[in-house]
């Protein structure tokens, strides 16, 4: 079982705790009915398939509720780190692995 | 004494006699005996048969890598288990033991006729064999393979022991108990460090316990071995005996099933049989040891060839000789201790047979002092005797040639092809290995976890060099924690070091073809079939071992293993590295489901929702069905009534007079804020600005990619608040959908979301009286059509109590529900069920809830809907607010396929014949066209006990709405069922009858 760390609580603690929710940084556009089919269908349905660090958002589900952010890399999975969500993508090249 | 017992020897307490049953057979043993060392203790080796040729076996080993020795246990009703090692297996009173795979009797077995038929049944036999003809699987070959496969017989009846689950964490977990363990336990210890030592067996000491006549600081190994663990226990060491490690899993997280009462005579009434730790460690260091190979010769499986390890074990840890005239027949150092240690407590050595040529001068003068004759660069090439070996037939090598064979008479075959680190946790951590040519072996490398493995494990030999790297291993744990500890000292007399040679199948005169060298004992798996499957075209490792089930047994290939791969790895003509090892996969040795299942059984297995209505609904002789995690009443069954004469009693009090329904389980979620009303209008299809306080709207949810996800009525109760209700099944999804849009998508919007379903009890009255019952007990609210009409809420009091009262049908009556707090809920149901009698008050289930609303078209989201189906499939374009700017789905609806003609959309079906439709069941437009047909849509929803007088179905059929009155096709088993499509409402499609 991951240990994750909540960057809402700023606590580390069992994956039990929380649910997974994608993928993330896919920015819902401001206004969708000025999207391409190509882009729309982009945004609903296209997906990164990393093999190595990957964004993904986590939920806080049986804690504080919260969704946030993570880099998790899918060969190890290791958690490199989590982060809150709206907040910019973090430099892979910093990131070790180690948990905070 | 018993006739294999040695006076003085070994740890068991003899003053202390144990009697048991094996075969129905009294035995008696010693407090501290095994089931295997109390048996052979008379002299008995036969405890099994083999699983697929029924070959007769004994115990192969001392430990949990048996493979052979499999038998039930029984303590009473209930408490049966089978395939429990006997080797692991410690006996108390009254214990009762069978042996397996074996009728009418051990020694006398039908099935054994297998074993003649070898040549059949070799590797893919069923594979070749159950092919065809097709007919046959059903009758003749399945029930064929299910009879003979299986290992014992499954217990049949309810488990009643309990099992308990724990958490524990702490700075280091040592798992394993010998030197090494032992050593890295009071390293770590001694620098301060929180530590937990856990070891499989019922006393700590490992190989230690087997080997008395080592000595270390002084002292007698099991001197020193006491005085260590009362040093340890002092230190604060966590010292857990009969616990495995099962599984090593992601950061540091080690499972341990603890056995807590399978070796007592009586069990405690507080205790649980078996405890599953998860302990998360800051460090571990793993120090599981070696496990001896066999070696693989025909014959090698005979009842009383046993490991040499194991016969050490046996004298030296349970006072048994395995045999009173063994012979000794190994690659590797380690066994001729075994024969010295054996012929020092009596026994007669018959011989020492090392394939090698050339041993150390120490083993030979040993031998020479004993008188036991030493035959060098010989080889094994079978063993005879029925039911017990009764001789060795050896042969010299010379430059790999077989030369004159002879029999060496024995009662016992002690052998040992060398040892294997155990790595079975260090894979579990997805480590790497590299492979040692030297020793014939993988040996680890590196690991991601924060992991040490040391001692035999590692491949290290020999009694020193475990305690000093075990010492280490402890010490860099404690130093990854920063904690600091100098080397600790070991002074070791008599240390037992060791080195051999690796071997594949023992060179042979005997055929090959023709020759029955077992290397997966428990799977009775021959070198002969490992060459085979070779030769029919397996490449991988994998394959191979799929293909022999070479490993895939109980054991998981713990003996096995190695041996396969050096065989396949010849066959293949490829070095064992390039062909690989197979995986290792947790549990380390059979767990029992109880363990793993923990508190979660019975009615812990899943929660059980039950709203405050339940018990009424219970003591008025409820059906009850699983909606979610909910239980709801079904139908209310009278005495003698069928489902569908009740369903139907119900359906017709309801439009007649008036029904009374728990609709507590509804998803309820309070939306409030100043940003609600613009929240609302980005979720939902329908616009929600200009809804006015004190009003309804049925209120539509989709995904972005705009199909249906959730449905349900909402009422606004202020300029800022809303009550949101969402299907049964739907709440946790549709909040979290919600949170997930607030919290990442709108951060600029102040709303709050909360559940509150479980805070109200919502009782539901629909029908022609609902409002006449109601009525009176309603303060601050007129029930008229003008105060208070069809799609109103409020906020007021309801039999004096605190209630939201919307006006609402579900089922095309005129219709109220009544949202009290929960812990009310009884009451004002109790108190609407009194005063309702003179209207012959009725309450309906969901089943009539699901038929009242089918006849009105209105939907059930999951069962009319798919998630591939649109607010316009459905019909339900009204629901969508057109003016908005955007809502989610919005964008989605206007895709190129939500848009394109043909798509299924939701109609009315009445059978031509009006018998009722099946639920699912596939519609064609053209019944006379070949098979496979077009299948244009199916049927979602369908009743016959309704009030409509005719059987309704719904369903999504291709371009539905553009084909009303036509006639589709229903193809079942027996006939054809013409229907013809109508509109979705049965009844009242005016919406008469919701006026009051």
């Amino acid at each position: 079982m991951l240990l994750i760390h909540c960057p809402y609580c700023d606590e580390t603690l069992p994956e039990a705790e929380f649910t997974y929710a994608g993928q993330a940084h896919v920015v819902r556009p401001a206004d969708p009915s000025g999207e391409s089919d190509a882009d729309w269908e982009a945004f609903l349905f296209l997906r990164d398939n990393a093999k190595g660090p990957h964004f993904e958002r986590w939920r806080h589900l049986h804690g504080c509720g919260r969704f946030f952010n993570a880099v998790r890399d899918t060969v190890s999975d290791r958690f490199l780190t989590t982060y809150e969500a709206g907040l910019p993508r973090p430099d892979l090249s910093t990131l070790t692995e180690d948990q905070p | 004494m018993s006739s294999h017992r040695v006076a003085g020897k070994g740890r068991i307490d003899t003053t202390r006699p144990v009697s048991f049953t094996f075969d129905g057979r009294r035995y008696s043993g010693a407090a501290g005996d095994t089931v295997a060392s109390a048996l052979l203790a008379h002299g008995v080796h036969l405890m099994g048969r083999s699983f697929k040729y029924h070959r007769p076996r004994g115990p192969v080993t001392a430990g949990s890598e048996e493979p052979n020795a499999l038998i039930g246990t029984r303590r009473g009703p209930g408490r049966f288990e089978p395939n429990t090692r006997a080797t692991v297996q410690e006996i108390w009173q009254g214990l009762e033991t069978t042996s397996q795979n074996k009728y009418p009797s051990l020694k006398w077995d039908v099935g054994a006729v297998n074993d003649a038929g070898y040549m059949l049944f070799s590797a893919g036999f069923y594979y070749k064999t159950f092919m065809w003809p097709k007919s046959f699987w059903d009758k003749v070959y399945e029930p064929f393979i299910r009879a003979a496969a299986g290992l014992g017989v499954s217990p049949s009846e309810d488990d009643p022991d309990r099992y308990a689950s724990r958490n524990m964490h702490c700075d280091v977990l040592v798992v394993g108990a010998g030197p090494t363990g032992l050593a890295a336990a009071h390293s770590a210890a001694l620098a301060g460090a929180k530590v937990v030592l856990v070891d499989e067996h019922a006393e700590m000491g490992g190989a230690l316990l087997s080997d008395p006549d080592v000595q270390i600081d002084g002292a007698g190994a099991w001197t020193w071995l006491a005085s260590r663990l009362a040093e340890l226990r002092a230190l604060g060491v966590r010292t857990m005996t009969r616990t495995t490690a099962i599984g090593y899993y992601h950061q540091n997280l080690v499972g341990l099933c603890e056995k807590l009462t399978d070796h007592l005579p009586d069990l405690p009434a507080d205790t649980p049989r078996e405890r599953m730790w998860r302990v998360r460690a800051k460090r571990v260091v793993l120090a599981q040891g070696a496990l001896e190979k066999p070696l693989v010769f025909h014959g090698n499986d005979r009842p009383g060839v046993m490991l040499a390890g194991s016969a050490q074990t046996y004298l030296n840890r349970f006072g048994v000789l395995v045999g009173k005239a063994p012979v000794v027949l190994t690659s590797h150092d380690s066994a001729w201790f075994a024969a010295f240690d054996l012929a020092d407590a009596g026994a007669k050595v018959q011989a020492i047979v090392d394939t090698r040529d050339s041993v150390r001068d120490d083993l030979r003068a040993g031998a020479s002092a004993r008188g036991i004759e030493v035959r060098l660069s010989h080889t094994a090439t079978g063993t005879s005797g029925r039911l017990r070996v009764k001789s060795l037939r050896v042969a010299p090598l010379r430059a790999d040639q077989v030369g004159a064979a002879t029999e060496i008479a024995c009662d016992a075959v002690l052998m040992s092809g060398g040892w294997t680190p155990s790595l079975h946790l260090f894979s579990h951590t997805k480590g790497s290995l590299t492979w040692d040519d030297t020793q014939t072996t993988f040996l680890p490398k590196d690991t991601p976890e924060d992991c040490h493995i040391a001692g035999a494990s590692r491949g290290l030999w020999g009694y020193e060099a475990a305690l000093v790297d075990g010492d280490k291993a402890g010490r860099e744990a404690a130093q990854a924690l920063g904690l600091k500890i100098a080397a600790g000292r070991f002074e070791v007399a008599q240390d037992r070091t060791g080195s051999g040679v690796s071997h594949r199948e023992l060179p042979s005169d005997r055929s090959p073809a023709r020759s029955k060298a077992f290397v997966d004992f428990q799977n009775d798996v021959t070198a002969k079939d490992l060459r085979l499957a070779v030769r029919e075209g397996m490449r991988s490792i994998e394959h191979v071992k799929r293909y022999t089930t070479n490993g895939m047994a109980t054991d998981q290939g713990k003996m096995s293993n190695i041996n396969g791969l050096n065989i396949a790895a010849d066959a293949l003509g490829k070095p064992q590295p390039q062909v690989g090892l197979t995986t290792f996969r947790p549990p380390y040795t059979p767990t029992t489901f109880g363990c793993f299942a923990g508190y979660h059984r019975g009615s812990h297995f899943e929660v059980t929702r039950k709203t405050p209505i339940d018990g009424w609904a219970e003591a008025h002789g409820a059906a009850f069905e699983p909606v979610g995690q909910w239980r709801r009443a079904w139908y209310f069954p009278q005495p003698g009534e069928s489902m569908d004469d009740a369903v139907r009693r119900e359906c017709r009090a309801t439009r007649e007079s008036v029904g009374i329904f728990d609709a507590s389980t509804l998803g309820k979620i309070e939306v409030m804020g100043p940003g609600a009303v613009e929240f609302m209008n980005r979720m939902y299809t329908n616009p929600w600005t200009k809804l006015g306080i004190g009003r309804c709207r049925y209120g539509l949810l989709l995904g972005d990619d705009g199909y249906i996800r959730d449905d349900g009525v909402i009422g606004r109760l202020g300029q800022d608040r809303f009550h949101v209700t969402t299907t049964t099944g739907g709440a946790a999804r549709v909040l979290n959908t919600m949170e997930d849009y607030l919290q990442t998508e709108w951060p600029d919007l102040d709303v709050w979301l909360t559940s509150t379903t479980e805070q109200w009890a919502t009782v539901a009255l629909n029908g022609p009286n609902a409002a006449a019952l109601l009525a009176p007990l309603v303060e601050g609210v007129t029930l008229s059509d003008d105060d208070f009409p069809h799609m109103s809420c409020a906020e007021c009091t309801v039999a004096g109590m605190p209630a939201r009262l919307f006006r609402i049908s579900f089922t095309g009556e005129v219709g109220f529900e009544v949202n009290v707090p929960a812990p009310m809920g009884l009451r004002l149901w109790e108190l609407l069920w009194e005063r309702g009698r003179q209207y012959g008050i009725t309450p309906y289930g969901t089943e009539a809830m699901h038929v009242l609303r089918a006849e009105k078209g209105y939907i059930i989201v999951g069962q009319d809907t798919d998630g591939t189906v649109t607010p316009y499939d459905t019909g339900m374009s009204w629901a969508i607010g057109k003016k908005k700017p955007d809502f989610v789905g919005m964008r989605g609806l206007a895709r190129p396929d939500l848009q394109a003609p043909g798509r299924k959309q939701l109609v009315g079906l009445l059978s031509e014949d009006r018998s009722k439709l099946e639920e699912g069941a596939q519609i064609v437009f053209d019944p006379n066209q070949p098979v496979p047909m077009k299948m244009v849509g199916h049927v979602t929803s369908s009743y016959d006990v309704g009030t409509s007088g005719r059987p309704i179905a719904l369903a999504l059929v291709e371009g539905g709405h553009d084909r009303m009155g036509e006639i589709v096709h229903i193809p079942m088993p027996d006939r054809t069922i013409a229907a013809k499509i109508t509109p979705t409402v049965f009844v009242d499609p005016d919406n008469a009858r919701l006026k009051l």
